[in-house]
């Protein structure tokens, strides 16, 4: 935004209209009045208005009423009000998924709720394991957050959550525990709970208040309504993430600590899968061709190198370099990858809405003002081919440094 | 190869059609049986809690078994305690359950209780038994996006799979007619949770609305006009070699490339 100054017709209007609800806070500050002592008072700064140059410009006729005060720039980042909960008469604590270390939408949707069941008087407690990347605690609507960063609850840990969050039951006596229902490590991590606390809890549950509460049951074809228990498994979309307060993210610590017991599951690490092998609507990371690629057998080496599953556009498969079930977009596959890293494709409605929820989107493109350079969060304008040999050129140095720095 | 020494227990329960709502094998039991009977063949057994004259049943001893043992329960009893005393003192080795029941309220919670009050270890969506060497067992889970860890656990354990398992062979009809279905008396527990909550038809939910919480006109008409991504960051004029450095920056901080 540019600093010069400069007349505001419409606030001019607003203050020479006394009829606009807006007219009284654009009066002119008084420029001059009778203090108490009976003499009169002047303030030369309000006087006047900014000319079109920059220049104090003072109108002595009178006739000047409005646009004498410099309009206050709207801060863009507004500070949202911050809500203090000094004394919590209860806890609502949530044990988000922190997929890739960040909360997720789901996580959100859940601080959502707890914040509407926890109200004016409780407080929303977040436990977090492990290293995180989140910035952004205290806008999703936590008021204090327990973060759990010792080595035991490092990777995939169930056993030894399941203890600490026990350790937790025990300390805070939540009103309910708020777990999301997922794939992604909430719907095993509460269910463990639950078992291990002798709760029964509700489960894949989507609306929540009153006390009451209605979850998914069965195979999806039936709905079970009944009184909220101390534990809910909450679905995706079950309440609306928090939007207008900021909460203090206050730290809190686990008062006694005791994991004992061997973990019974011994995690021997990720399994390498063959991408190729990962159905497209599922796959985290995918490599799609377009019309834009001129080498094919290039594309599949960087595909392979990458570690990506094959995605295509419609043109691609059309012109028989793909095959039909590669296809991205409208009449092909909606896909979900986290990373979508888009090579000579420029972008059609029809491609864009199959891959709406991806989160980073990657696009190498010859034509800079093409709809993908506009969707993705990155954009390389270039040469596929030379862009998909340096690719792997650097994938290749980085595979050997690693070793090197392994051995 | 079927580790044949490996005494498995599959729990089977009464599905549902999705759209016909008729009774018939569930599908993630029925991937249960399939993948209990690649380790133990036919020594697998099945269990099943609660009416032993369901028809449907049937349907998995025509996977290629001969029996199954129907513990009795009345429709609205806790089947847990009785099954984790039958399983206790038959001498399993390895329990496997689909993760979801498709009939009734299908918490997902059974395995998890079982295990617990077995106490046992519980792997949760097991794809695939690996090996099983002096009583530990090498075992694959699925993970979200068709990924694979690697889990190492001390038999006996409970095991639930998912979609993930291997597919179920079909069912034939002529040796699901000839099995047996083997019921047992044993005690039954109330489940008290129907007495308060009720059962109804799914409401469809409604799609989540994009909420624009302006304030003013002028905040509406950019909200509605704004373009939903801000636009990132386009590198022009480079060499290959930079755009492909900062393509790998942004794969690496994303994880993805392993
Ligand atoms: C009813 C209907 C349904 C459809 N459904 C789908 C669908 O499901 N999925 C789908 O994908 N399409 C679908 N389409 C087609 C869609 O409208 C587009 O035609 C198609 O997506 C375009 O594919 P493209 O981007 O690969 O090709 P193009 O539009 O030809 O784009 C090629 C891009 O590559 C770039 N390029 C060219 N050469 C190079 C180079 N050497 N290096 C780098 N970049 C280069 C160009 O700048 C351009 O941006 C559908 C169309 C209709 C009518």
């Amino acid at each position: 935004m540019t600093d010069s100054l400069r007349r505001d017709p419409r606030s001019e209007w607003i203050a020479r209209n006394r009829l606009h609800p807006l007219h009284a806070s654009m009066q002119p500050l008084e420029a001059s009045w009778v203090g108490p002592s009976g003499l009169i008072r002047k303030n030369p700064h309000v006087l006047g208005f900014a000319g079109p140059n920059g220049l104090k410009r003072i109108d002595r006729s009178g006739a000047q009423q409005g646009g004498s005060r410099q309009r206050a720039r709207v801060d863009a980042a507004v500070q949202l009000p911050l809500h203090i909960i000094e004394q919590p008469a209860f806890h609502i604590v949530v044990v988000p998924d922190m997929v890739g270390g960040r909360l997720s939408s789901h996580d959100k949707d859940l601080f959502g709720l707890a914040n509407t069941l926890a109200g004016s008087e409780g407080a929303v407690v977040a436990v977090v394991f492990g290293e995180h990347k989140e910035s952004a605690f205290d806008t999703a609507g936590i008021d204090r957050l327990l973060h759990i960063s010792s080595e035991a609850v490092a990777g995939y840990s169930p056993e030894q959550r399941v203890m600490m969050l026990r350790a937790v039951d025990a300390q805070l006596a939540p009103r309910h525990w708020l777990i999301p229902d997922s794939r992604t490590g909430g719907g095993e991590l509460g269910r463990r709970l639950a078992a291990k606390l002798g709760e029964r809890p509700a489960t894949r549950v989507w609306q929540m208040a009153d006390g009451q509460c209605i979850g998914r049951a069965g195979a999806g074809q039936q709905d079970l309504a009944r009184t909220a228990p101390r534990l809910v498994l909450a679905a995706a979309e079950c309440a609306d993430p928090v939007g207008d307060t900021r909460h203090e993210v206050r730290a809190i610590e686990l008062e006694d600590v005791l994991v004992h017991g061997a973990a019974r599951l011994d995690n021997r690490g990720a399994v390498a899968v063959d991408p190729a092998l990962t159905p497209m609507a599922e796959a985290e990371f995918i490599l799609s061709g377009g019309n834009g690629v001129r080498d094919w057998d290039l594309f599949h080496q960087a595909a392979r190198e990458l570690g990506a599953t094959e995605g295509a556009s419609r043109v691609a498969v059309d012109d028989g370099f793909m095959p039909r079930d590669r296809q991205v977009g409208a009449t092909g596959t909606w896909v979900t990858a986290r990373v979508y890293l888009a090579v000579g494709i420029s972008g059609a409605v029809q491609h864009l809405q199959g891959i709406a929820t991806c989160d980073k989107v990657v696009a190498i493109n010859q034509d800079a003002g093409c709809d993908m350079v506009k969707r993705a969060d990155l954009a390389v304008i270039g040469d596929s081919t030379a862009i998909l040999q340096a690719l792997i050129d650097r994938v290749d140095a980085l595979r050997q440094g690693g070793i090197r720095d392994a051995a | 190869m079927p580790h044949n020494l490996l005494n498995v227990i599959t729990l089977v329960s009464v599905g549902a059609h999705p759209v016909t709502g008729r009774a018939r094998r569930a599908e993630q039991d029925a991937r249960a049986v399939e993948l209990g009977l690649r380790l133990a063949g036919k020594e697998l057994q099945l269990l099943h809690a609660g009416d032993p004259q369901v028809e449907a049943l049937r349907a998995y001893l025509g996977m290629g078994l001969a029996e199954m043992t129907v513990l009795q329960q009345p429709p609205r009893a806790d089947v847990v305690p009785a099954l984790g005393d039958y399983l206790r003192d038959a001498g399993a080795q390895l329990v496997l359950t689909g993760s979801q029941a498709e009939v009734g309220e299908g918490s997902g919670m059974l395995p998890y209780l079982l295990a617990e009050q077995l106490d046992w270890p519980l792997v949760v969506g097991l794809a695939e038994v690996e090996s099983v060497t002096e009583g530990v067992a090498q075992v694959l889970q699925a993970l979200p996006r068709g990924q694979r860890r690697r889990l190492q656990v001390r038999l006996p354990f409970v095991a639930s799979v998912d979609n993930a398992a291997p597919e179920a062979r079909q069912s034939a009809f002529g040796p699901a007619r000839r099995g047996q279905l083997r019921p047992q008396d044993v005690a039954v527990v109330e489940d008290m949770l129907l007495e308060e909550a009720r059962l109804q038809p799914a409401r469809p939910r409604p799609k989540r609305l994009k909420v624009i919480k302006a304030k003013t006109g002028a905040e509406r008409m950019k909200a509605a006009t704004a373009k939903a991504s801000a636009g990132g960051q386009v590198l022009t004029d480079m060499t290959p070699e930079q755009g492909a450095e900062a393509i790998v920056t942004l794969l690496r901080d994303e994880k993805v490339l392993r």
